[in-house]
């Protein structure tokens, strides 16, 4: 295997908030390395930390300890300025169409925003062409292009949000759930969108989102986590395939399946819901669900580490 | 077959502004079962909120026509008097909306959202038994009795959907219509409530209509379908008349499965629908659907809607599918 280039690389990357109660864990001590070219599925159910940690890659939060190394530079403490100039090839796509667009602004002044902080096109008409293309690349009616946001659905407004993150033809994007708002046919177009756009543009993306099936369909790698821990990371097919942690399992017994031969089949329903990562306990912090619990996973908190190759969980059973 | 709970007849919905109308619903029919779960599919603006509005009788008063009858349980709905349907309306058909965050009041303790359900639908109880209800409710729903004086806030958005699931069985309802309860939640909160509703479902003997996007609920969850697109049930059938890949669907329902991403095998790239929904304002003559589909030939852009195809229970509302291979 020949050295692939890393574009990015997270080492030992921590985010936590300050909370009247205490520390809030969000991330805590993520480490991987992602690939020019690939896909990095980061799944988990809200509140693990998954969106959090897009914003301190993209340094949209400040991180609390580690290093994010990009394009072969620390990135970690740079100024200002510098990240500025930066931020043309990392992009993000929002969760939430509703509140990460102006409200006073057109369709086509949002997308133009972009283009104009970086000072891309020096006439009016190149400028409105290319916000009329990048409307038409994600299907976009032509008609809205004067609308305000409030005027159309969360469909239509996070596909907004994805023509503004496209406009600069960045390097690495942060996908933050992005079409999880989306109608079915809608988000089949986006992903194959976003995946044509990959291939053609170079493009490598980190994909937030809690739905597996999208994940699984467009990632190379996934990093599952649990209240910003990694609980698991490996292939794509290989997370299917086998599954190792019992959160992962939980998580891929959990989705429903569109085919009648798998009905009545009872998914492995967990118990309880995700606890406060406020000053998380000592000890893995799923055991309070984890069917698989002992005595020992509340008091120590397991290692992540490699038990086959290219796979690493963070559990007592596979010590 | 069961007892007929609901029927929709020839039923359709204007909506109308100064130069604009918009047909969100056109000539759906459709029927529940006593005791049975209907699984309403579709995208945004197929028209399955309206539709489930039109039977709640909250369609806004302004700017709308109607034209078709809703039956419940033998009386007709449509028209009725305000003051008749509130005897209805959350007692005997309820509904669950699709956001938990702001379909809550923040400023009142849960426990006493759901009491109101129950006081205003028996006016002579007691305070007492409305506790006791509002209790035996709480358990129903898996939400511990002493987090009744919490407010909304306190929950966890899965905790919330099970607040508006209590309030929405509060009034013990025939028929239930659950408006993409899920949507809003984690994959294995959706699987705790999906099997909660489950049972709950088992428990009352409700009818159900389940509004969702969702095949994968659908084939989990319910006994009959329709599909919806563009204001019309373009198919509809038991749940193995759907999902039985072996016979001809609608092109709609064709593309709405191969634009799932398969959780089982690897797709190398999802086939998803050309184009985009019509908005209903511009709905194309002919098969709404023609301008998308790939089997599309002359006859489909002409004329009007195209002839519904029935076998048994299987129906498909399309030129290009024959009887024989439904």
């Amino acid at each position: 295997m020949s050295e692939k280039k890393i574009l990015l690389e997270c080492k030992n990357l921590m985010k936590y908030f300050e909370t009247p109660r205490g520390m809030l864990h969000a991330v805590d001590d993520v480490t991987f390395r992602l690939e020019e070219g690939k896909t990095l599925g980061v799944v988990g159910e809200s509140g693990c930390g998954k969106s959090t940690l897009g914003r301190t890659i993209l340094r949209l939060l400040p991180s609390t300890g580690g290093q994010i190394i990009f394009d072969g530079k620390d990135i970690t403490k740079l100024p200002d300025k510098e990240m500025l100039n930066l931020r043309k090839q990392m992009q993000i796509v929002f969760q939430d169409p509703f509140s990460s667009l102006d409200p006073k602004m057109t369709v086509s002044q949002i997308i133009e925003e972009p283009l104009k902080i970086h000072k891309l096109y020096n006439s009016k008409e190149k400028m409105s062409e290319r916000v009329s293309e990048l409307m038409e690349i994600v299907g976009l009616d032509d008609r809205y292009v004067n609308t305000y946001p409030h005027e159309l659905d969360g469909g239509r407004r996070q596909r907004i949000g994805i023509a503004r993150a496209i406009a600069l033809n960045p390097k690495f994007i942060v996908c933050d759930e992005p079409v999880s708002a989306l109608d079915v046919s809608i988000q089949a177009q986006i992903l194959n969108l976003m995946m044509d756009l990959k291939e053609e543009l170079g493009l490598t993306y980190i994909f937030i989102t809690h739905d597996l099936s999208v994940v699984k369909h467009i990632s190379d790698e996934i990093l599952v986590l649990y209240l910003g821990k990694m609980v698991e990371k490996t292939s794509s097919d290989r997370l299917f395939e086998n599954p190792l942690h019992p959160y992962t399992k939980a998580l891929l017994s959990a989705i429903p399946i569109p085919d009648i031969a798998f009905k009545g089949k009872e998914a492995q329903v967990m118990k309880g819901e995700v606890t406060s990562p406020i000053e998380p306990p000592e000890g893995c912090r799923f055991a309070s669900r984890c069917p698989n619990a002992t005595e020992r996973c509340f008091k120590v908190s397991p290692e992540f580490k490699e038990v086959e190759e290219d796979h690493f969980v963070a559990c007592h059973l596979y010590e | 077959m069961g007892e007929k709970l609901l029927e929709i007849k020839d039923y359709s919905v204007r909506f109308t502004t100064d130069k604009v109308i918009s047909r969100a619903v056109s000539h759906v029919n459709l029927s529940v079962d006593k005791g049975e779960v209907l699984g309403l599919v579709g995208e945004t603006g197929a028209g399955k909120t309206t539709t489930a509005l039109s039977v709640m009788g909250l369609l806004p008063k302004y700017a709308v026509e109607t034209e078709g009858k809703i039956i419940f349980d033998g009386q007709e709905l449509t028209g009725m008097k305000e003051r008749q349907y509130r005897n209805i309306r959350g007692k005997r058909i309820s509904m669950i909306f699709q956001d938990p965050m702001t379909s809550l009041n923040p400023v009142f303790r849960v426990g006493d959202q759901i009491a109101d359900v129950i006081k205003i639908h028996n006016p002579k109880i007691s305070q007492t038994e409305v506790n006791k209800r509002v209790d035996d409710i709480m358990r129903m729903v898996g939400i511990a009795k002493e987090r009744k004086s919490e407010y909304p806030h306190q929950f966890s958005g899965g905790m919330k959907q099970r607040v508006m699931i209590a309030i929405a069985i509060a009034g013990n309802p025939d028929l239930l219509i659950a408006d993409e309860p899920t949507t809003a939640l984690d994959v294995t909160i959706q699987a705790q409530v999906i099997k909660m509703m489950r049972s709950l479902q088992k428990e009352l003997g409700s009818s159900v209509i389940l509004i969702t996007h969702d095949l994968g609920i659908v084939a989990n969850f319910c006994d009959k379908v329709a599909i919806m697109y563009a204001g019309e049930i373009v198919e509809s059938g038991t749940l193995e008349d759907i999902f039985d890949k072996s016979r001809e669907h609608h092109p709609y329902t064709e593309g709405l499965f191969a634009s799932l991403p398969n959780i089982t095998e690897r797709t190398e790239r999802l086939t998803p629908i050309k184009g985009l929904t019509p908005h209903p304002s511009e709905l194309p003559a002919g098969c709404k659907f023609h301008p998308r589909c790939p089997k599309c030939s002359e006859i489909c852009s002409q004329g009007d809607t195209p002839p519904q195809k029935q076998k048994e229970t299987h129906m498909v509302q399309c030129h290009q599918i024959h009887e024989e291979e439904m």
